[in-house]
């Protein structure tokens, strides 16, 4: 018995009224887990019952400790009849399982109904006890650490980045079994809820085992979805990137619960070190510690060499003395060999993180993607999803071997995704292809290196990565030519330069001398999955780039379904990037990031949105202007028609490059931005379609001998193309939007934010469409829902919409659903106006300065504003200051803490802002202190100090699908928010209809996920993802269903501004605060 | 291409003030978009009429959740459905009980009965307050009323402790409660032109003097309900009205109390008793004040009259009241 799993029910309130002839309740709860069932007694005639239960206790397997949740029931006693359900509440306990997480789930949950949503709340107490021992890790993963965010978490330090993991698993839909027939709908979503969340514990616990074999001790990057294959079952699938995490506050290394349970492990490898000074002495760095922390869990690790193992006993001694630096030369070959077996292990090098350490990353190649139509049979085995893992296994093959012609040896920014309609499935994947450099930490800033370890800041690759992905180095080709770059380019450009050989290119493109460095050759354009890389230099802001697609499609039955959407794949991708090419174009800008193409599936067509962040980059080339060119040049009319567009294309391009303060340092040797074109079109995309049968159509889409800038209108057809390019509006003032982490070019963020979700279903009425109208259709969609937003939000302008995340589905035949969350983050007007008082002239030099600074970086950072700025709250002196500092400390501002440099110095700079803010905020008070001076709210505030017992206020819990909060730190990850809900009504119409229904479902989701995470112990949940909105109606006979799967991390933040104030007692700050500073909108 | 579904959900529940306003007011959805298009809320933010309904209805899908948590507002503190800043919540509940003065001082002193509640039309179309507004502030009143019906103590504070009011629309509710409890005829022709507010004045001065909380603050009646002990002792005072040798007494030891200080001395026989000669007559405050001093005191020098405590509690809520009363 691994573990005892232990249990309070304490008290319900405000449950509904269940005996109609008293208005009262009695009720009782049902504990569950895996077969066990507790009682509570039962409370009579209350709707608040005070049960304040026992200790139930559970005792289990570490196994079923993973992969179940516990269950927790309310239930209406009856004496004559069968007792009603309430509702339930399911925990799950995972994060109790790992030491550093929670060590107690404690709070009020909502009680919660498939049929009648929440209804009432329970209090309930959760601990688990974890024994020690150590022979028995076979089958559970304990221990292993589960990040959904994309980079490294910020108070861990990335020892090891091990790479990729997958995992899927298979079962029947409960809502399509026999039994279904026969069972309320009740039942059939609780069988379906209790079995995804089954599902997604064993999915977990087994690529946690994955990740104990590759010896890592954490996923960051984890993604987990759901495919609804209908009668052919249910998969859910899941991918991540392997590390080996080292928290960094305190200087105990992060060993998994399993193998040391809390406390009495770190005594113990104490107490039983033989001899500890003897490694101590050696070259022990933490690496040393984390890689074989788990030896005692695998036996071949043991075999590796004796001293290594009895490492694994001295955790402490590594990290205290370990840290400054000392490279563990002697070790180096050792390491080596073993990473050479890992790798050999390594199918696919691929990564799900977008954000990487500065240097980390080489060289980008582009975006590589692959998509495969399939058709879905059932599945007859569960337990051997074989067909499924081919599937995948089938796409990700190519998406490497697409790395590779790009002359890159990674995949980074990967993601998985499918879509289902009948029998058809979709199934789809892309990265960036990129070239990572594990030396550089070695070679190229070892010092820095240095400092960075002696300073302890959060998220950096240290000596481990040295060691990890020595051997995705493209050595045989031109290793000695890296190394050069590695010498002389400056991080700001170094991932513009091409990774592939000029001479034998993979695809046509063009390429010049890149604008930074002028030594290397860059591509004109730049498309990436990945977040911008805080190093890159950006001229002016990003702005939300989105191509939008319809395409008809005949209905079909399988065979023929499947070949008619695959042959229509083809010119969608293309037709996608036309359009990304375009919009780009159009604002002046020459790279995409956070680039994500959906094409989804629907009974009688497809549909392709792509969102992107567009932004300049300033080693890349001007791009050119977009010209039009008319097939009849005889016509007067017409020709007047062709002139009045290309004013109105030029006029935008114009407006946008002012909007977007888009004012590229003049470069007088060689000016290759002329406004005309180019002769060809490049295309940084490289994918294949593939249908069932495993066809695979390559696509040249270099546009022909056509040129790419040159939109020829030969038809109507174009025409509306053109006219379509100009329906974008851009956000009205004070509004920025992004589907990045961050916006390029905002960095002084204030710390308001509201995360939000919006749904929208229209009816495409058309009788007769055509693919022209449905693009209207779809346009206006999506730009109104954008323009909804706006309005919205109005309130917290300026403000930039962060992450904005589309998902397009098609429920029915005339349907289409969108679904968005994102965050609005305001942030400081005082800069941005600033910003606008030099429009052209001033930020060119600005840009150029720029440039000159980021190639001093870390020194300017550290000796100048320390040194020379004496600390002075007055305005003027702090505006010098980061007129000095800002700028570049602009472009890494909010995810500073990936370096060293930027880090150490960023306490002072942000020290500066905060003042600075500080100081604005008194200003702004006048205005926004109106509302609070009404007599009422006086009153009630005085009202409210009197003490009274109803006044128990529900703790703030802040969401957002970012990894960061502005202006606070987190200062601990309780583990992963993974959460499925279904909801059903029989009632629609008295539920509001499909909306009422909706908006009162997605609240509720919002609430539970607030529940939880504050029992936990946290007040916020980062990197927050709905991964599926799946809604069906059925109008006629008053019923609708929806399900909703979402994910994040829980955390505990403190807001910067207390830290340093009170800087030992994190956690018992951040909860009262955080609810202080929250919105207001 | 229509919308079927379209909602928009906050972390952060989004209250805007203005739809607040129009839904508490009791318009409809498009009623509400008109007068937000009649604002120049398009031409400020640029948007579009579709936008504004959207927007719209998603505050009012918002609001009519929030109503029935609105109608416990500790429940409104407590729930987790919707994460409201402190101060968005205090201001949902002061809006929504929130009442219009002239409907309150139609409803003064009447049962608040279905009866009632079916004559709404008229006092709505006497009030101007829409008809929907009208039926939610009466079932606001009713609501306050029956939940302090039965509770013990201050009934101000009650209210305030019960439904997390300010204490000065708690005070108001408390008059309201009062006089719906005693029942008092505010509609007779001569108060016509009392206010609510007069009248929530003198409900206080009734409760603060008269009830059983004045006297000791553990009584267990509810201080909406006058003491029955109180009003039966009242019957006492009787005497100094209905004995003529009392009466005449009493008067010229008022008489000659004030002779002097009062201007319109000429006319004050004439007073005793009654508000209405002494507006005709224009007297100062100051003058009923002073008045009403030397009336609350006299009785004590009369001979064989041994209420004079009880005279004083009479006296001190009717001095008050007659002084609210006492104005243009």
């Amino acid at each position: 018995m691994p573990g005892k799993l232990k249990v309070k029910i304490v008290a319900g309130r405000h449950l509904p009224v269940m005996d109609r002839a008293s208005d009262l309740t009695d009720a009782f709860v049902e504990v569950k887990f895996g077969n066990t069932t507790f009682k509570t007694d039962v409370y009579p005639k209350s709707l608040n019952p005070q049960w304040n239960s026992e200790w139930f206790k559970f005792e289990v397997d570490d196994e079923e400790l993973q992969d179940e949740p516990l269950q927790i029931t309310v239930l209406d006693h009856d004496t004559y009849s069968a007792n009603d359900a309430i509702g339930k509440v399911y925990i799950d306990i995972d994060p109790l399982l790992y030491s550093e997480a929670a060590t107690v789930i404690s709070g009020w949950f909502p009680i919660y109904d498939t049929i009648h949503g929440i209804r009432g709340e329970i209090n309930v107490v959760v601990k688990v006890d974890l024994f020690n021992d150590l022979n028995r890790f076979r089958q559970s993963s304990c221990g292993v650490k589960f990040f959904c965010t994309t980079s490294i978490p910020k108070c861990y330090r990335a020892v090891v980045i091990h790479g990729f993991v997958e995992e899927l698993v298979v079962n029947e839909d409960p809502e399509y079994q026999w039994i279904d027939r026969i069972r309320t709908p009740r039942a059939s979503n609780e069988a379906r809820q209790r079995l995804i969340s089954l599902m997604s514990g064993e999915l977990q616990r087994k690529i946690g085992l994955k990740v104990l074999e590759m010896r890592g001790n954490a996923v960051v990057g984890y993604l987990q979805c759901f495919d609804l294959e209908g009668e052919s079952g249910l998969v859910v699938r899941a991918i991540g990137t392997a590390c080996t995490l080292d928290k960094l506050s305190n200087t105990s290394a992060f060993l998994p619960a399993c193998n040391s349970p809390s406390k009495e492990m770190k005594e113990i490898p104490f107490n039983e070190d033989p001899n500890p000074n003897t490694y101590s002495s050696g070259p022990s760095t933490p690496l040393k510690n984390q890689t074989y922390s788990f030896s005692p869990s695998k036996s071949y690790s043991r075999q590796s060499s004796s001293s290594d193992t009895d490492l694994s006993l001295t955790p402490k001694t590594g990290m205290g003395s370990g840290s400054a630096g000392k490279e563990g030369g002697p070790f180096k070959t050792l390491l080596r060999q073993q990473t050479q077996s890992a790798l050999e292990q390594r199918e696919f090098p691929f990564f799900t993180l977008t954000t990487f350490p500065p240097g980390f990353l080489v060289h980008v190649g582009g975006v590589v993607s692959a998509r495969s139509v399939k058709l879905l049979d059932r599945i007859h085995n569960p337990d051997e999803p074989e067909t499924r893992d081919a599937w995948w296994a089938e796409i990700r093959q190519e998406i490497k071997s697409h790395a590779k012609a790009l002359g890159c040896h990674a995949v980074v920014g990967y993601s998985e995704s499918t879509s289902i309609c009948e029998e058809v499935c979709i199934l789809s994947a892309s990265g960036t292809a990129a070239v990572l450099n594990p030396r550089f930490l070695q070679d190229g800033t070892m010092e820095g290196c240095l400092e960075q370890r002696l300073s302890w800041q959060p998220g950096f690759f240290s000596i481990g990565s040295e060691k990890g992905e020595v051997d995705f180095f493209p050595q045989s080709q031109d290793s000695s030519s890296l190394l050069g770059i590695e010498e002389a380019s400056p991080p700001g450009c170094g991932f513009c330069h091409i990774p592939y050989d000029e001479l034998n290119m993979p695809f046509p493109a063009h390429l010049t001398y890149c604008y930074n460095c002028r030594k290397q050759k860059v591509p004109d354009v730049l498309f990436t999955t990945i977040d911008l890389p805080v190093e890159a230099i950006v001229v002016g802001k990003g702005c939300l780039i989105q191509a939008r697609l319809c395409r008809l499609k005949k209905k079909a039955q399988a065979e023929a379904n499947a070949t008619s959407i695959s042959n229509l794949l083809p010119f969608m991708e293309y037709e996608v990037h036309t359009q990304l090419m375009n919009k780009l174009k159009l604002r002046g800008m020459n790279a995409l990031f956070g680039l994500r193409i959906q094409i989804t599936v629907g009974e009688n067509m497809l549909m392709g949105l792509a969102s992107a962040t567009g932004v300049y980059l300033a080693a890349l080339p001007t791009p050119g202007g977009i010209q039009i060119a008319g097939k009849t040049p005889n016509d007067g009319t017409y020709e007047q028609h062709i002139s009045h567009m290309q004013k109105k294309i030029n006029d935008t391009i114009a407006k946008n490059k002012e909007l977007y303060e888009i004012n590229p340092p003049e470069l007088p040797e060689e000016i290759i931005g002329s406004p005309i074109p180019e002769p060809r079109q490049r295309s940084r995309l490289l994918r294949s379609q593939s249908e069932s049968s495993d066809e695979v159509t390559e696509l040249d889409l270099s546009h022909g001998k056509k040129d790419a800038f040159v939109l020829e209108i030969d038809d109507t057809d174009a025409m509306e193309d053109v006219h379509s390019l100009l329906t974008d509006v851009p956000p009205p003032s004070g509004f920025y939007s992004c589907n990045t982490e961050i916006m390029p070019g905002i960095n002084n963020w204030t710390p308001e934010i509201q995360m939000f979700t919006a749904v929208r279903v229209s009816r495409l009425s058309n009788i007769n469409p055509t693919n022209q109208t449905l693009n209207k259709n779809f346009n206006d969609l999506c730009e109104n829902l954008l323009k909804s937003l706006y309005f919205k939000l109005r309130s917290m302008v300026p403000c930039c919409l962060c992450h904005v995340n589309f998902t397009v589905a098609l429920p029915e035949d005339e349907l289409v659903q969108i679904a968005v969350t994102a965050v609005a983050i305001t942030y400081d007007k005082n800069q941005a106006l600033q910003a606008n008082k030099a429009p052209t002239e001033k930020s060119q030099q600005r840009a150029s300065t720029d440039n000159e600074e980021q190639l001093q970086f870390p020194l300017e950072l550290c000796s100048d504003p320390l040194s020379s700025q004496p600390f002075s709250p007055a305005k003027e002196v702090l505006e010098g200051a980061s007129s000095h500092t800002g700028i570049p400390a602009a472009q890494r501002a909010t995810s500073v803490d990936y370096s060293s440099f930027a880090d150490r110095c960023n306490s002072w700079i942000e020290l500066i802002k905060l003042k600075a803010q500080t100081i604005r905020r008194g200003s702004i008070k006048t205005t926004t202190s109106l509302e609070k001076a009404s007599p009422l709210a006086e009153g009630y505030l005085r009202h409210r100090s009197v003490p009274s017992g109803t006044n128990s206020t529900v703790s703030v819990v802040k969401m957002t699908p970012l990894s960061f909060l502005p202006g606070a730190k987190i200062t601990k990850y309780l583990g992963i928010i993974n959460m499925f809900f279904i909801r059903e009504t029989t009632s629609l119409r008295e539920e509001g209809g499909v909306s009422g229904f909706l908006h009162a479902f997605i609240a509720e989701v919002f609430a539970m996920v607030r529940a939880h995470v504050a029992a936990l112990g946290g007040n916020a949940v980062v990197s927050y993802i709905m991964k599926q909105c799946v809604f069906m109606e059925n109008p006629n006979k008053n019923q609708a269903q929806c399900l909703i799967n979402v994910s994040g991390d829980a955390v505990v933040f403190v807001r910067e501004s207390e830290l340093e104030v009170l800087p030992p007692q994190p956690a018992a700050a951040a909860q009262p605060t955080g609810a202080a500073g929250d919105v207001t909108t | 291409m229509s919308s079927d579904l379209d909602v928009f959900v906050g972390n952060t529940t989004l209250i805007d003030e203005e739809v607040y306003r129009l839904w508490l007011d009791g318009h409809s959805v498009a009623e509400a978009v008109a007068r937000r298009l009649r604002g120049g809320l398009l031409e400020r933010e640029a948007t579009s009429v579709a936008v504004l309904q959207s927007d719209t209805r998603d505050h009012y899908r918002t609001f009519q959740m929030l109503e029935r948590l609105l109608h416990a507002p500790p429940r409104l503190l407590q729930q987790l459905l919707f994460q409201i800043p402190p101060e968005r919540q205090a201001l949902l509940v002061q809006r929504y009980y929130a009442f219009d003065e002239a409907l309150a001082r139609e409803l003064l002193g009447k049962k608040l009965s279905k009866g009632t509640k079916k004559e709404l039309d008229e006092v709505s179309a006497r009030t101007g307050v829409g008809i929907r507004s009208c039926r939610r502030q009466f079932d606001n009143f009713k609501r306050v009323f029956k939940a302090v019906e039965e509770l013990r103590g201050p009934l101000a504070e009650n209210i305030q402790q019960l439904f997390l009011l300010p204490p000065s629309l708690a005070r108001d509710y408390a008059a309201i409660v009062f006089f719906a409890n005693s029942r008092f005829e505010t509609g007779k022709r001569r108060l016509q032109f009392l206010s609510f507010g007069d009248f929530a004045a003198c409900a206080q001065s009734m409760m603060a003097h008269w009830s059983q909380g004045a006297l000791a603050p553990e009584a267990a009646e509810p201080d909406g309900d006058l003491p029955k002990s109180f009003l039966q002792d009242l019957k006492e005072l009787k005497v100094l009205v209905t004995d003529k040798d009392l009466l005449d007494q009493h008067k010229s030891l008022v008489c000659s109390a004030l002779r002097g200080k009062i201007s319109v001395y000429n006319e004050l026989e004439a007073n005793f008793k009654v508000i209405e000669p002494c507006r005709s007559d224009k007297w100062s405050p100051g003058d009923l004040r002073l008045f009403l001093q030397h009336y609350t005191a006299a009785p004590r020098n009369l001979p064989g009259f041994r209420h004079q405590a009880l005279w004083e509690r009479y006296m001190a809520a009717i001095s008050a009241c007659l002084l609210r009363m006492f104005h243009d």
